[in-house]
């Protein structure tokens, strides 16, 4: 089938909810989703989102942008996060009148906690700058924004899974999705796309990512011809349930919770001294797995421990009752008992499809890729620098979400229809027959973990130039395997065993993106650590990283970081 | 490592005359989750099993099915607990299979709809945010625990024998709005569900209570709605 819609936005996290809730009646606007919208993993998100109310303590917006900017090492685009910063409050009423259940002060107010890398002064202390709903802050964001498009009527087409864009002369025209209840294959014809289909963790074994994280929208984007930006830096949170992945939130620490290793030290001390377990991600994680590397892990093994004991049964029931549930769920823990074993677990991707900061995405000239968005972890503005501090990406899906539906209603005016190209669904059909022409071969799943074993082995906290080329020699083997893939449903109903096929041709694309620009980058730099180039290179090495997909190897040329305010200096806490 | 042996409810309405069972076997950790079991069987064994799942930590809500004749989610049940000869895994009753484990939300969420679970406030909104005490804030901590899994009304009696009755679920979400301090239509609302099919229809079976993955009091909320229908509405 043919569906027409002014504007088809993919993906139904935050991001995508806010520019559709933007747009609702005054364009004519579709949603696709690969899974019902209430499942999108923004609603996985914890602990909170940030935004310099003051109301639990004089704050500043410059304050919060000097963070952001510190936060991502000063690769963070400073116009980028000016934006966010003064931005967030108004987007934090905004959903606060929207309805969601934020916890309050004894006033009244929204209440607010503190979390990692975000201070007070420039740098002096912790601040509480965390809005907050208990531990699922995400989860009721998500609720309500949901029945909000629910309320104005937005197209949802759920369970539809973008397999191709259609772009025809440098402009969009629309894509190519699958249903998955019924095995069809429909054409969506608009004049704008949005990209909102966030993060792909699934690229590593270990992972706080959901399933449904296996990065599409930025790998069509990619394969389209479009570079990608800052695809390096990974986020390793410091706090997944070891052995599982499963996130527990920074508020745990923001609450009081701390850090300890075997011998029962706080290590944070040692690693940041002012503001210790509240040190941005990146640094917590590479602290816990030198305390392992040590010796220091519990037990010499390869985990440490996140002391919630002292907080009592009250606080954690109030503020933190969804990890505490984890806890008793997946390891028989109380936390309010005994501590909970972790180690760090893939959890945000800095880098993805650049935009500049109205959502539009930029083309390999740096020039705007006409009718083409994208907002949320896929995209890269670079607000997140070399790594994001937590909180500002809950921020980041409604500020930039409600950017793209603004900047979407002003171009509509001047996007013309273009005609779909002949049978834009062929390629899709063709690549279906294929797969279940074969009779045999390999199966996504046992290539999809070889290549979650390798990126984790090669491709995690730290890295170094041998790592990095096994990695890449890994994939290379991994995508000639996948040439010979097979499947084994041939059904049309709910056949995610061809989904799976075709998502892991993205996960290949985008775990190769993020080696090679890995490989290029000799320094270290946030969340990007390489044991061979130990330092921050600022006269070499400040600057985006771009890879574009070509007929051979991949193309990587460099951009440079838009400094307002805040020039680079050291980066301690 | 323990064996387990798998049930599985299979059913293609497209092409089976009805549904049936089919077995499978599969090694696991006692620590692991149901779904990573479900998985190993498809990922290993047999591609065309159907199931959702997403987040795989009890946050996202999709793959609530019958575990052992519990509606649950797969990936908040340990391996551990099932030392049983056999584990059955069934679609969420109550509503119509579309294949295998997979059933159509499509009603369940409509009629969360029906209840307009949004805020709803005619007066302008404050330049800052609205005001909301922490009492009338804690009144909401339980119900917004819902992630719409479905398993309470899948497991509810009164839904199996009356399609009419709102649900537990929705009576849910019913709550998270009669108690919001800033909502303005709090009397609609109790009307709204003030009927035999409505909130009346739940005669305290507490299997919605029991079988709830966030652990919210279902069924109390819902006495709690009875109690402020009798006070506001009679």
């Amino acid at each position: 089938m043919v569906f027409k819609h002014d504007i088809v936005i993919v993906g139904s996290g935050l991001a995508g909810l806010r520019a559709a809730m933007e747009v609702a009646g005054v364009a004519d606007v579709g949603l696709i989703s690969k899974v019902y919208p209430t499942r999108s993993h923004s609603g996985a998100a914890q602990g909170g989102i940030a935004a310099a109310l003051g109301n639990e303590e004089p704050d500043s917006w410059e304050w919060h942008m000097y963070d952001t900017v510190k936060g991502g090492d000063y690769l963070t685009d400073q116009d980028a996060a000016e934006i966010l910063a003064q931005d967030a409050p108004r987007a934090v009423y905004e959903l606060e009148h929207m309805g969601v259940p934020f916890n309050r002060t004894a006033d009244g107010r929204i209440a607010q906690r503190a979390f990692g890398g975000h201070t007070s002064n420039f740098g002096k202390a912790a601040i509480k700058r965390a809005c907050h709903a208990a531990d699922r802050t995400g989860r009721v964001i998500l609720d309500t924004l949901y029945w909000e498009t629910v309320r104005r009527g937005i197209r949802v087409y759920n369970e539809f899974q973008l397999v191709d864009l259609i772009i025809k002369d440098n402009q969009v025209v629309g894509l190519v999705a699958y249903e998955l209840a019924n095995g069809q294959v429909h054409v969506f014809h608009s004049r704008i796309v949005v990209v909102g289909t966030g993060g792909f963790g699934k690229v590593f074994r270990t992972t706080s990512n959901c399933f449904a994280n296996t990065g599409e929208g930025v790998y069509l984007t990619y394969k389209a011809g479009i570079p990608l930006e800052d695809m390096e830096f990974v986020q390793f949170h410091p706090t997944g349930v070891y052995g599982l992945g499963i996130l527990i939130t920074e508020a745990a620490r923001g609450e009081g919770g701390i850090l300890r290793n075997g011998k029962g030290e706080r290590f944070m001390e040692r690693y940041a001294p002012v503001i210790k377990d509240l040190a941005p991600r990146d640094m917590v994680s590479r602290a816990i797995y030198q305390e392992i590397r040590e010796g220091r892990g519990i037990n010499g093994r390869d985990f440490v421990h996140l002391d919630l004991t002292h907080l009592g049964k009250d606080k954690l029931a109030e503020k933190l009752s969804d990890i505490t549930s984890f806890a008793k769920i997946y390891l028989g823990i109380d936390p309010a008992i005994a501590p909970i074993p972790i180690s760090p677990t893939c959890h945000y991707m800095m880098g993805g499809i650049p935009t500049n900061l109205d959502a539009q995405v930029l083309g390999k000239d740096q020039q705007n890729v006409p009718g083409l968005y994208a907002a949320g972890e896929c995209a890269c503005l670079s607000l997140h620098g070399a790594n994001r501090l937590g909180c500002n990406s809950l921020l980041d899906l409604v500020v930039f979400g409600r950017r793209c539906g603004e900047k979407m209603i002003q171009d509509l005016k001047q996007l013309s229809w273009t005609d779909l190209p002949a049978h834009p669904e062929e390629r899709t059909l063709a690549r279906i027959e294929t797969l279940e022409k074969r009779k045999q071969g390999e199966t996504a799943y046992a290539l999809r973990a070889s290549l979650q074993k390798t990126m984790m082995d090669h491709c995690s906290v730290f890295r170094n130039q041998t790592g990095l080329s096994q990695a890449l020699a890994d994939i290379q083997v991994l995508k000639g395997k996948y040439e010979n893939i097979f499947v084994r449903d041939h059904g049309p109903r709910y056949n995610t065993d061809l989904m799976e096929a075709f998502e892991l041709e993205s996960l290949l694309g985008l775990a190769e993106a993020i080696v090679v620009s890995a490989l290029a980058r000799q320094e270290s730099r946030g969340a990007h650590s390489r044991q061979d180039y130990p330092d921050r290179d600022d006269h070499n090495w400040l600057k985006h990283t771009l890879i574009q997909k070509t007929e051979r190897d991949p193309r990587i040329f460099f951009k440079p970081v838009t400094i307002t305010r805040f020039q680079p200096k050291a980066r301690t806490y | 490592m323990v064996e387990l042996h798998f049930k599985i409810f299979r059913f293609d309405p497209q092409v089976d005359k009805g549904s049936y069972f089919k077995h499978y076997t599969v090694k696991a950790e006692p620590e692991e989750r149901i779904l990573d079991c479900l998985n190993r069987i498809k990922w290993e064994q047999d591609g065309t099993l159907s199931y959702r799942m997403s987040c795989g930590h009890g946050v996202c809500g999709s793959d609530g099915m019958k575990v052992n004749g519990t509606c649950r989610l797969a990936c908040q049940a340990l391996v551990r607990d099932y030392q049983c000869p056999e584990v059955v895994l069934e679609p969420l009753p109550v509503f119509k299979v579309l294949k295998d484990l997979v059933v159509d939300m499509d009603p369940f969420l409509k009629g969360i709809k029906l209840l307009r679970p949004h805020l709803i406030s005619g007066a302008p909104a404050p330049e800052k945010e609205r005001k909301q005490s922490p009492e009338d804030r804690k009144k909401l901590d339980e119900v917004i625990r819902c992630i719409l899994c479905a398993c309470c009304t899948a497991s509810c009696p009164v839904n199996w024998i009356n399609e009419k009755y709102t649900g537990p679920a929705a009576l849910v979400w019913a709550f998270r709005y009669i108690f919001e301090s800033r909502d303005e239509q709090i009397l609609e609302r109790l009307r709204q569900v003030d009927h035999p099919d409505g909130a009346w229809g739940c005669v305290n079976h507490f299997e919605c209570t029991r079988v709830c993955p966030k652990e919210i009091p279902v069924t109390k909320s819902i006495n709690t709605i009875k109690r402020e229908i009798e006070k506001r509405l009679r």
